[in-house]
């Protein structure tokens, strides 16, 4: 008979994010059939009483095991991968997988420099023989479209040298779009993308000022709810604020499979700002598990290595 | 092919003093400066200017600058600069006319290798702080604002592949919107500023091929508005180059007054790479060369650089 603790053990080595790999080592292999039958009765995520008298594995559990085991051979991957390759990877997935991904290509077009933006671009011409502006519009037929073609294509300059009054009547374009317009048709104000997707970050961080000086709230604040219009403005003027938000829905208690590979890939490319922001949220200690947290852990603590 | 004529060896050194000597003193020797210049690469050219800072602590652009004037002055710093530089000061140029001269942002878009307009956008920075999307998103407006953002934003995939299920479908596209007039501006610029150059020749063979006449003749004989305009100048742009520029040169020189501006940035810009081509299509097409025509019409140092750059010994 397999004692409770060892249920509870089991049960916990997959209930986080990783898998508790040195746990199920010690439990498997130190159990005969005997135990392993109570483990799996004992087990009802995982198993399921079959009408033909055994324990039947739960093949959505399963699946999603699967994940888990997983992570760290994406945090390898993410990792390891020259960072053109890694972002024109995750882009071409997020446009394969729909909608709910699209803050991924907003991501790898609005927090990566204009020079890592371009090599993602190159080196999606030679991954998938077509450029990245091509597929999205092939696969992407919603509104969202062309301000996500406007993100991928920019090429933005990188200085100092703001015109701040541009800036402020920016500001002010935006906030009459936001507050005048229909808010459901701001994908489609032409000069609202424009602004967005060709301005240089230090000038949209100076027209971020000014809205929130001139309106009493900030552009964000403005958006709230406008997906990945609130991506954009958020990675390009306040990343941090963004990276903070992706990492806390990771570790949330009902997060889903998507937002917990979020952390992967948020922790892997953006571990010096990690170091430097200094915003890990604490839970990550607690939730992950296994080498998958060894590999998260250490790759903050070396965050400054250059 | 160039039409340049450049000499089997080539001494910088040599070439900077010379150029130093044409510059002193009392005039300028401009014949020098244009057997100089008129004879080298941009690789060369760059090495000359190095070499000239080297030894008299002066830039030779600003030298040339301050010694030569008008066409011909104009004419010697684009050829002198790199040929991304040149064709960001070219953008440049044609973005803050009181009214922009679309059709040269078109034509550097879409008449240069993917690589080679990263590296005008990369130039245009260096030079203006600013992006070149930036610049022509302020300058524009409306349909021709969303054409020509998405021209300069472009970078394409250079392979050989082709889809023809693709090319079927697009020619369709740009046949509705050519026939009807009333066109789907979104899905035309989505085609034009996202597929690669083959594709688009695939695409605009099968147009001709279903329509027995090629998209560009259709559409012709409209006068218009300037989105129109830019969409045709960006069509044959992308469909046949080289046309296009024998075209640029016939009207610039046709004209009651040459118009030595397009007519110094087509030679300028092809001279190292298509401007035989281009004189070919011109004798065929106006059945005098392209020297003589030239030849006619401009004058002094202007003309002597021109005639050197289309291969004219001297």
């Amino acid at each position: 008979m397999a004692l409770p603790v060892d249920i509870e053990a089991l049960d916990k080595a997959f209930s986080g994010i990783g898998v508790d790999e040195k746990s199920l080592i010690s439990i498997l292999t130190n159990s005969n059939e005997e135990h392993k039958k109570s483990l799996r009765k004992g087990s009802s995520k995982l198993f399921i009483e079959d009408a033909k008298g055994f324990e039947r594995s739960d093949q959505s559990s399963i699946k999603i095991l699967k994940h888990q085991f997983k992570r760290f051979r994406d945090a390898v991957m993410l990792s390891i991968l020259h960072p053109w390759e890694r972002d024109a990877r995750l882009i071409e997935k997020a446009i394969r997988k729909g909608p709910k991904h699209y803050n991924v290509i907003v991501e790898m077009a609005c927090t990566r420099s204009s020079d890592q933006l371009l090599g993602a671009r190159k080196a999606y011409h030679s991954l998938f023989h077509h450029s990245i502006e091509e597929h999205l519009v092939t696969h992407i037929k919603g509104r969202e479209r062309k301000l996500l073609v406007a993100l991928v294509s920019a090429y933005r300059f990188d200085g100092p040298g703001v015109n701040e009054d541009v800036a402020k009547s920016e500001a002010q374009i935006l906030y009459e779009a936001i507050n005048n317009g229909e808010k459901n048709k701001l994908l489609d104000h032409e000069d609202a993308i424009m602004i967005l997707a060709t301005r240089s970050k230090q000038h949209l961080q100076a027209l971020y000022q000014h809205y929130n000086q001139s309106y009493d709230k900030t552009l964000a604040q403005d958006l709230e709810g406008e997906g990945i219009l609130k991506d954009t403005v958020e990675c390009l003027c306040t990343p941090q604020t963004y990276f903070t938000r992706v990492l806390e829905a990771a570790v949330k208690e009902d997060a889903d499979e998507e937002s917990k590979r979020a952390l992967t890939r948020v922790i892997v490319t953006q571990k010096e700002q990690l170091v430097k922001e200094g915003f890990v949220p604490n839970k990550i200690q607690d939730i992950l598990l296994g080498l998958y947290k060894d590999f998260m852990l250490a790759s903050i603590a070396s965050g400054d290595i250059k | 092919m160039a039409t340049i004529d450049v000499p089997e060896q080539v001494s910088v050194l040599a070439d900077a003093e010379a150029l130093r000597k044409a510059c002193k003193g009392w005039g300028t020797d401009e014949k020098a400066i244009i057997s100089v210049l008129g004879h080298r690469n941009a690789v060369q050219r760059k090495q000359i200017r190095l070499a000239y800072e080297d030894l008299y602590q002066e830039d030779l652009i600003k030298r040339l600058e301050s010694e030569l004037s008008g066409d011909f002055e104009k004419a010697v710093y684009r050829w002198i600069l790199d040929p991304a530089d040149r064709d960001a000061v070219l953008a440049n140029v044609a973005i803050k006319k009181l009214s922009p001269d679309h059709h040269v942002i078109v034509e550097i878009s879409c008449t240069r290798s993917p690589e080679e307009l990263l590296a005008v956008r990369r130039a245009y920075q260096a030079r203006y702080k600013h992006s070149l999307e930036e610049d022509v998103a302020a300058h524009t407006k409306g349909d021709t604002r969303k054409l020509l953002v998405s021209l300069v934003s472009a970078f394409r995939y250079d392979g050989e592949e082709i889809n023809t299920r693709v090319a079927n479908s697009e020619a369709k596209i740009l046949h509705e919107a050519v026939k009807d007039k009333e066109f789907n501006h979104e899905e035309i610029i989505r085609i034009l500023s996202t597929r690669s150059k083959m594709q688009l020749m695939a695409t605009f063979n099968r147009y001709r091929d279903d329509h027995g006449t090629t998209i560009t003749k259709n559409l012709e004989g409209d006068s218009g508005d300037e989105f129109l305009k830019t969409l045709r100048a960006t069509i044959r742009c992308l469909n046949d180059p080289k046309k296009y520029f024998e075209k640029v040169l016939r009207n610039s020189i046709r004209r009651v007054g040459t118009d030595e501006d397009a007519l110094t940035r087509v030679i300028v810009t092809r001279a190292e790479k298509d401007l035989k081509d281009i004189k070919e299509l011109y004798y065929k097409r106006n059945s005098v060369s392209l020297d003589q025509a030239v030849a006619k019409d401009t004058s002094g140092d202007y003309k002597a650089l021109l005639l050197t750059l289309l291969g004219k010994e001297d």
